[in-house]
């Protein structure tokens, strides 16, 4: 019962807050703006790509890490209460991940339903409500490793910097470094171990299928392709989802507040 | 002079012989012993297994309803040798197939003027196979096989050692090559469907001077190839759908002086390859969709790739060298990002189309994997201010600015 509550209040705390507005906003304006000026949908859908890819787990990733620091004092105010502590945990996670879905959806799921409400856009949308609930998930364990806000906060910048850029980098050195022998499969390993890879690859998968076909890369059609590898893929990137957010209960429930 | 027409066609007006399950006559063979020269054979509808027919004298044989003439899996079924033979509206199956033996349903052997047409081929090894045949007129035909490999199959049409062949509106899917020419000359192959055929759609090998249009291919197992040939002219061809590692639209080797106009090009692993060709024009096509929609291997000159749309393809064009002897001129390309001060339609900085990530996948398929990811992005905005590795001499200095309408 109070755990409905508490998520109720989380959602209309953060729905009410300037920054998640703003956010919407920009996402909308982005998006529409996107799908006028290109005179193709699957343009435009790759402009967003990249929106999907950078901006969403930037947002997500700072904005649920500032939240709660800043929530710091609701929390100690709830775990006074005879309430669980797994469940204010779970329940502030929930909150936020409904707003910021819901922040995803009108911003940028609407206008691809709108214009591009084909299979590529369909997948582009669940990647992007996947990534946005994934970095929520980050950023709770991040804003649990340290006290200090601005640390978490710069923690919670330096994962994404990772994700998005130093990880492909590693990947690209060892590709270069191991030319000489099979990397496909090896390959499939190292995209689940990070998340906007996988759903980048995943969206690659309805986008680029056919330069996909050529070559070694049909490897990877035959994995992701098919209903048993899309099924992995998924549960890979649920248990992006799980994984950092059990660890974070784990960590706050023994946490000396 | 009103008179000249009739008499023109006199032949016309010579014996008609009836085949029939149940009448006089029963058997093919038999009717084409008894005719003379430019008779009539009507076939009724019925099934007919009488080994290998051979056609030895000029006659119209006409199928009432597709009589149906069975091979047994064991003969090849009919053999022209005659010249001015009409084959017209037969259902022909179950031909043998053999690995050192070119088994045909229908083999052209040595003759001139004859006519294939309307015919229903089914489970056939050769389909129509013409050796040292000439204007002959091959029309209409639906010729389908069930393969299961490359080496077990064999071509839908094939043409060897021919001149002035026509080819139209016939539909063949399920053998090796759907179409086959080699040495034919001044022939053309209009309007044909070649379709799931297990390795090209059209095959095209030393045939000088011929002509192709308004033909589809889809789904082949590696597209349309045309080898070692000179003055080809390709015009509003369809090349859909052909995917796979070593799978074109085209795959283009030693050729030249020859014109690829007004083809469509949809979703392909590879629109056009070219290797080793020389002075070919390639204008007014679409391609779209398309992993690659041109690959350029260094060893290609003097060719002009001049008023073509690409959109939506992953790679424009990719090369493997860095010397290029090739024109681009006022194409459409939707990732050019241009500007048009004084609006004329041309874009004032030049395109290169070659992504510097093309060039990295050539070298490491691998890399793929990252493809659109935001280092490859730095990387491409990157090497698009810089050109380092991107073949400098690649570039398309009158980009247009909107696509264009043929």
């Amino acid at each position: 019962m109070y755990m409905k509550k508490v998520i109720k209040y989380v959602i209309l705390d953060i729905l009410k807050n300037r920054i998640m507005i703003a956010y919407t906003v920009f996402l909308l304006a982005i998006s529409l703006s996107v799908f006028n000026l290109e005179d193709n949908n699957a343009k435009g859908l790759l402009s967003l790509l990249n929106l999907v890819l950078i901006l969403v787990p930037l947002v997500s990733i700072v904005f649920a890490t500032i939240y709660v620091y800043n929530a710091t004092e609701f929390i100690e105010l709830l775990v006074s209460q005879p309430l669980k502590r797994v469940n204010i945990w779970l329940s502030i996670f929930t909150g936020l991940a409904v707003s910021c879905s819901l922040a995803f959806l009108v911003g940028c799921g609407l206008p691809v339903l709108l214009y591009a409400p084909e299979g590529s856009g369909l997948m582009l949308i669940l990647m992007g409500l996947l990534i946005t609930i994934i970095f929520i998930a980050i950023a709770m364990l991040a804003s649990l490793l340290t006290r200090d806000k601005a640390k978490g906060t710069g923690l919670a910048l330096l994962l994404w910097f990772y994700f998005t850029l130093i990880f492909d980098g590693l990947i690209l050195f060892l590709l270069f470094q191991f030319m000489d022998y099979p990397m496909e499969t090896p390959m499939i390993i190292f995209s689940s171990l990070n998340p906007i890879d996988l759903a980048r690859i995943l969206i690659l998968l309805k986008m680029d299928i056919s330069a996909l076909m050529g070559a070694t890369s049909a490897v990877f059609k035959d994995f992701f392709g098919t209903g048993w590898g899309m099924s992995i893929s998924l549960l890979i990137l649920l248990s992006w989802i799980f994984v950092p957010l059990w660890w974070s209960v784990v960590k706050f429930r023994k946490k000396d507040l | 002079m009103i008179l000249l027409p009739v008499l023109a066609s006199l032949p016309a007006l010579a014996g008609i012989i009836r085949v029939s399950p149940s009448g006089p006559i029963r058997s093919i063979k038999q009717a084409i012993e008894k005719a003379k020269p430019f008779d009539t054979i009507i076939v009724e509808k019925g099934i007919y297994k009488e080994g290998t027919i051979i056609v030895n004298k000029p006659v119209y044989l006409k199928g009432i309803n597709y009589p149906v003439i069975d091979g047994e899996n064991k003969y090849e079924i009919i053999t022209i040798n005659s010249d001015q033979v009409t084959l017209d509206g037969f259902a022909v199956q179950h031909s043998g197939s053999s690995s050192y033996n070119d088994i045909a349903a229908i083999r052209i052997n040595n003759a001139r003027k004859v006519t294939i047409r309307n015919n229903q081929l089914d489970d056939t090894f050769f389909g129509i196979y013409s050796q040292h045949a000439g204007s002959c007129l091959i029309t209409g035909n639906t010729i389908r096989s069930y393969p299961k490999t490359e080496l077990g199959s064999a071509n839908g049409i094939h043409c060897w050692k021919s001149d002035s062949m026509q080819i139209t509106n016939n539909k063949i899917s399920g053998h090796r090559d759907g179409i086959y020419f080699e040495f034919v000359t001044a022939s053309s192959i209009r309007n044909n469907y070649s379709h799931d055929n297990l390795r090209y759609g059209l095959h095209f090998m030393f045939s000088n001077k011929d002509i192709y249009d308004n033909n589809t291919f889809e789904r082949n197992g590696a597209g349309v190839a045309v080898m070692f040939s000179k003055e080809v002219t390709m015009l509003n061809n369809k090349f859909l759908s052909n995917w796979g590692a070593s799978s074109y639209g085209i795959l283009l080797k030693e050729i030249s002086d020859s014109h690829i106009e007004h083809n469509d090009f949809s979703r392909n692993t590879t629109g056009i390859y070219l290797e080793g060709t020389t002075r070919i024009m390639v204008t007014k096509n679409h391609f779209n969709g398309n992993g690659y929609a041109l690959r350029i291997q260094a060893s290609c000159n003097d060719n002009t790739i001049l008023q073509n749309n690409f959109t939506g393809n992953t790679f424009d064009v990719a090369t493997n060298g860095s010397l290029v002897l090739n024109k681009f001129s006022r194409n459409y390309w939707d990732k050019y990002e241009g500007y048009d001060l004084n609006r004329d339609g041309v874009g004032d900085i030049p395109f290169r189309p070659v992504s510097m990530y093309s060039m990295v996948v050539e070298r490491n398929p691998t890399a793929m994997m990252l493809f659109r990811s935001f280092l490859v992005n730095l990387f491409d905005k990157t090497e698009k201010m810089l050109p380092g590795l991107t073949p400098e001499g690649l570039r398309d200095d009158q980009p247009m600015m909107r696509s264009l309408k043929f």
